[in-house]
C-alpha cells in the first residue's frame, strides 16, 4: 500500500519537474497566433481598423478584442482568410471602417511642397523622404497605399493615385465565355486558337 | 512504356511524350525564298523585347541615330540592349501599342527612317583568340536574344558559370503549324547558321553539337547537312543533324534535348545542370552576325501567313509595323477577322495591326473563320483524361484545371503548375473544348501577384517594425540625455548660489572653455598641412604669424587709446 503511494508521488514529483523544467526551457516568446494573423493582414499599417497598425490589430484579434472584418485593405478574401483561421464564422466587411479600393500610392506635387516633414513623420514605413525645408518625394515602391500622409499635409499637396495596369502587372483574365447565337458552322479544328 | 522499353534497349527515345499533331499549314509560306522588306518610314522599338528588366534608353527625341546604334543598354544581370534598325532621327519616346496579350501600351522608342539605311562602323571580333568572358561581355552591346520565341536575353544562357556544358542542342524543331521562318533559314543560310554553332560551342566548351530538326523538313535537313560536311567543327567535335518525328511539342527546349540527348531535365533545374544548353537557330546565326560582321541584332525573318495573298518570309527590321509586313504580303484576304502573333497553338492576338514587329515575332498570322473556326461552346469536363495523355510534362491538366477554375490556387501550385509550359496539347485534345490553357495562365499569374503582393507585404512590415524601433530609440536616447542633463544641474546647483555677477563670469568661462576644447578637437582631428613642410617655409610661417600677432596688438592698442580718450 505505501509503496502504492511512493511509487505515485515519485512519479508525480518526476512528471512535475520535467514539466516545470521545459516550461522553463521551451517558452514561446509572443503569441504565435499573432504572428499568423499578422501574416494575412497586408501590412498597408493604414490603422483603418482602428488600431496604430497592423501588429496591434493582429493582437487584439488574438485576444478576442477586435473583429476580424475591420481590414479595407484586405478585402473579403483577407477577412475570409482570417475566419479561417479563427475558426469563426466568415462576416462580409464592415463599412464602419471604410471600403476596399484598387491600390494607390502616394504622390507628392513637388512645386507645392514646402518642406515641413510632417509627412515623413506620419509614414509609417518610411517611404517619404526629404529634409527641412527641402522638397520630399515618395519612393514609389515602398508606399503601401495607407494615405496616413494626407491628413498632416498643410498645403494639401498629396494625392493618392492609383496604380494603373501596364504590360508589367496586367494579369490574364478569367476565362469567361460571351453568349452567342448558335450558329452551325462545321468545325474540324476544335481546340486550334484554345 | 516506351521509355522503360527504351531504358532498357539503352535507345533514345523516338517522339515525345505525349503531344499533338495539328494540321501543319507550312508549305504556304514555303513557296518563296526570303524576301527583304522594304524600310519603312517609322519605326516603333518597344524597350519591353525580351524576358528581364528593361533597357535604359539613351537617345533623347531629336537626336540623329546610325543603323546599329546603341539606343537602349542593357541594365541589370538580365536584360538586351537594343539598337536602331535603320538610320533616321528619334521622333519620340513614348508609350506605344506593344504586341502584348495584354493590348497595352508600354514604353517605345519611335525613330523616323531617313532611308540611307547608313551603318554605324561596324567592328569585328576576333573570337577565335579572345577569353570568353571578353566575347560575353561584349555580347551583352549585342541585342541578340532568344529567337525561337522566348526572347530570353542570349549572353545569359552562353554564361555558364560553375556547370560544364558538354552537348549543344540546336534547336530547329520549329515545331508550331504554319511557322516557317527557321525552315526558310536554314535553307538558305545553313553556312551562317553552322559559324553560329561554331562560336556557340567555343564559349561553351561543348563537346558535341546536335542539331534537331522535324521530319516535315526535308530540304532544310539536307541543307544543314551539307553545311555540316563543310564546317569546320566537324573535324573537332561530334556534329550531328538528328530528324526527329514531327509531333508538337517537340521543339520545346527541354523536350528536343529529352529527343536528342535522351536525358530528361528535372523541373526544378535548368538544362545547363545537366550539362546541355540549347539555341534556337536564328539566334545562332544572329550571334554569327554580331561577332563575325559587327552588326548588333536590327532584324529577324518573320513569317507572314494565313489568310493573305502572298504568304511568305521577310526579313524584317524590328520596329516595322505589323501593316507594312501585311502589305508586303499581297494585303489581308476578305473575311480576315484577327491577326496572330506566334503559332495558333501558342499565339496571342493582336491588339491592333499597329504594333511593331518585336525580337519575339517568329510569326504573323492573318486569321479567318474559315481557318480557325470559332470554338464551340465549352462542354463539361467528363474527365476523360485525354488531356493527361498529351500533356507533355506529365501533369495532370484535368485536376490543375479543376482548381485554377475554383481558384484553389494554393492546390494548382501544388499539382505543378508552374511546370506548365502552357503548350495548348491539352485544350487541343479536350473533346469538351474546355480552353483549359486560358484557365491555367490565369492561375498562374494570379499567383505571381499573390507572391508579389506578399513581398511588398513583408517588405511594409519590415520597414514598419524598423520604424517603431527607430522610434523607441531615439526616445531612450533622449531620457537618457535629459537624465544625464539633470544630473549635471544637480552638481551644480550649490555653485549657483552666489551672486548674478559670479554666475554670469562662470558662465563665460564655460563658453570660453567649451570653444578652447572645440578648438583643440578641431586641431587634432584635423592635421594642418603645415607640419610636414620644409623648415624654411615653417621659418617664414612663423615669420607671419609673428607679423600677424603683432599687427592684432597695434589694432588692440589702438582701440583701448580711444577708450581712453
Amino acid at each position: 500500500m505505501l509503496a502504492a503511494v511512493y511509487v505515485m508521488i515519485g512519479l508525480a514529483v518526476a512528471l512535475g519537474a520535467l514539466l516545470g523544467f521545459s516550461a522553463l526551457k521551451f517558452k514561446v516568446e509572443g503569441d504565435p497566433l499573432v504572428a499568423r494573423i499578422d501574416a494575412i493582414l497586408p501590412q498597408t499599417q493604414c490603422g483603418q481598423c482602428g488600431y496604430p497598425g497592423c501588429k496591434p490589430y493582429a493582437t487584439a484579434i488574438a485576444a478576442g478584442e477586435a473583429d476580424i472584418n475591420q481590414c479595407p485593405p484586405g478585402g473579403d478574401a483577407g477577412a475570409r482568410a482570417l475566419a479561417d483561421l479563427m475558426g469563426v464564422e466568415y462576416k462580409p466587411l464592415n463599412a464602419e471602417h471604410g471600403l476596399p479600393k484598387p491600390k494607390s500610392v502616394a504622390v507628392i506635387d513637388e512645386n507645392t511642397c514646402i518642406g515641413c516633414t510632417l509627412c515623413i513623420q506620419a509614414c509609417p514605413v518610411d517611404a517619404i523622404l526629404g529634409a527641412a525645408k527641402h522638397m520630399h518625394t515618395v519612393i514609389a515602391s515602398e508606399c503601401t497605399g495607407c494615405e496616413l500622409c494626407l491628413a498632416p499635409c498643410p498645403v494639401d499637396c498629396i494625392t493618392m493615385e492609383p496604380i494603373a495596369e501596364s504590360p508589367d502587372n496586367w494579369k490574364w483574365r478569367y476565362p469567361v465565355f460571351e453568349i452567342k447565337p448558335v450558329s452551325h458552322a462545321g468545325s474540324v479544328q476544335t481546340g486550334m486558337r484554345h | 512504356m516506351n521509355a522503360i522499353l527504351n531504358f532498357f534497349k539503352g535507345r533514345l527515345p523516338t517522339t515525345v511524350d505525349g503531344g499533338v499533331h495539328p494540321p501543319e499549314h507550312k508549305l504556304e509560306s514555303t513557296q518563296r525564298p526570303i524576301a527583304q522588306l522594304p524600310i519603312p518610314k517609322r519605326l516603333v522599338l518597344p524597350l519591353r523585347q525580351h524576358v528581364g528588366s528593361l533597357p535604359k534608353v539613351l537617345v533623347a527625341v531629336g537626336d540623329r541615330v546610325l543603323k546599329g546604334q546603341l539606343i537602349a543598354e542593357a541594365e541589370g544581370n538580365i536584360s538586351a540592349a537594343i539598337h536602331a534598325p535603320t538610320s533616321g532621327v528619334v521622333a519620340a519616346i513614348q508609350d506605344a501599342l506593344i504586341p502584348h496579350p495584354s493590348g497595352l501600351p508600354d514604353h517605345c522608342v519611335v525613330i523616323d527612317a531617313d532611308g540611307k539605311d547608313e551603318w554605324i562602323p561596324r567592328v569585328k571580333v576576333d573570337w577565335r583568340n579572345q577569353d570568353s568572358a571578353t566575347l560575353l561581355n561584349s555580347l551583352r552591346h549585342s541585342g541578340v536574344v532568344g529567337f525561337g520565341g522566348a526572347a530570353f536575353p542570349t549572353q545569359v544562357k552562353l554564361r555558364t558559370g560553375k556547370s560544364h556544358v558538354k552537348t549543344l542542342v540546336v534547336n530547329a524543331a520549329e515545331c508550331e503549324p504554319y511557322i516557317t521562318c527557321d525552315d526558310m533559314l536554314m535553307r538558305e543560310r545553313a553556312d551562317e547558321i553552322l559559324m553560329g554553332v561554331e562560336i556557340a560551342q567555343y564559349l561553351l566548351g561543348a563537346e558535341e553539337c546536335l542539331i534537331g530538326v522535324e521530319d516535315n523538313k526535308p530540304e532544310a535537313a539536307e541543307a544543314m547537312r551539307q553545311a555540316c560536311a563543310r564546317s569546320p567543327l566537324a573535324q573537332k567535335v561530334r556534329l550531328e543533324v538528328i530528324v526527329v518525328p514531327t509531333q508538337y511539342p517537340s521543339g520545346d527546349a527541354r523536350q528536343l534535348i529529352r529527343l536528342l540527348t535522351g536525358i530528361e531535365v528535372p523541373s526544378d533545374k535548368r538544362s545547363t545542370d545537366v550539362g546541355v544548353q540549347c539555341f534556337n537557330v536564328a539566334t545562332l546565326l544572329a550571334v554569327h552576325r554580331y561577332f563575325d560582321f559587327g552588326e548588333p541584332a536590327v532584324s529577324r525573318v518573320v513569317t507572314m501567313t494565313g489568310n493573305v495573298a502572298q504568304p511568305a518570309n521577310y526579313d524584317v527590321l524590328f520596329g516595322t509595323l505589323v501593316n507594312d509586313l501585311l502589305k508586303a504580303a499581297g494585303g489581308q484576304l476578305a473575311g480576315t477577322d484577327d491577326y496572330i502573333m506566334g503559332g495558333p497553338m501558342m499565339g496571342f492576338s493582336l491588339p491592333s495591326v499597329e504594333v511593331p514587329i518585336t525580337k519575339a515575332a517568329n510569326c504573323i498570322i492573318a486569321s479567318a473563320p474559315n481557318l480557325f473556326p470559332p470554338a464551340p461552346p465549352a462542354m463539361p469536363c467528363i474527365r476523360c483524361v485525354r488531356c493527361a495523355e498529351v500533356c507533355p510534362v506529365h501533369l495532370q491538366p484535368q485536376e490543375l484545371y479543376w482548381f485554377a477554375k475554383s481558384s484553389n490556387l494554393e492546390k494548382a501550385r501544388e499539382y505543378k503548375l508552374f511546370d506548365c509550359i502552357e503548350c495548348g496539347c491539352c485544350s487541343y485534345a479536350c473533346p469538351s473544348n474546355i480552353p483549359l490553357v486560358q484557365y491555367y495562365r490565369y492561375a498562374k499569374s494570379e499567383i505571381i501577384a499573390q507572391d508579389r503582393a506578399k513581398e511588398s507585404a513583408d517588405l511594409a512590415r519590415e520597414r514598419n517594425e524598423f520604424r517603431l524601433m527607430r522610434i523607441e530609440r531615439e526616445k531612450q536616447e533622449r531620457a537618457q540625455k535629459h537624465a544625464q542633463k539633470a544630473l549635471g544641474a544637480a552638481t551644480e546647483q550649490p555653485k549657483a548660489v552666489t551672486t548674478d555677477d559670479a554666475a554670469a563670469d562662470a558662465k563665460k568661462a564655460a563658453i570660453a572653455a567649451a570653444i578652447e576644447r572645440a578648438k583643440a578637437q578641431k586641431a587634432a582631428a584635423a592635421p594642418q598641412n603645415t607640419e610636414n613642410v620644409a623648415p624654411a617655409v615653417k621659418a617664414e610661417i612663423a615669420e607671419i604669424d609673428a607679423r600677424r600677432e603683432s599687427a592684432k596688438q597695434a589694432v588692440a592698442d589702438a582701440a583701448s587709446n580711444q577708450d581712453e580718450k
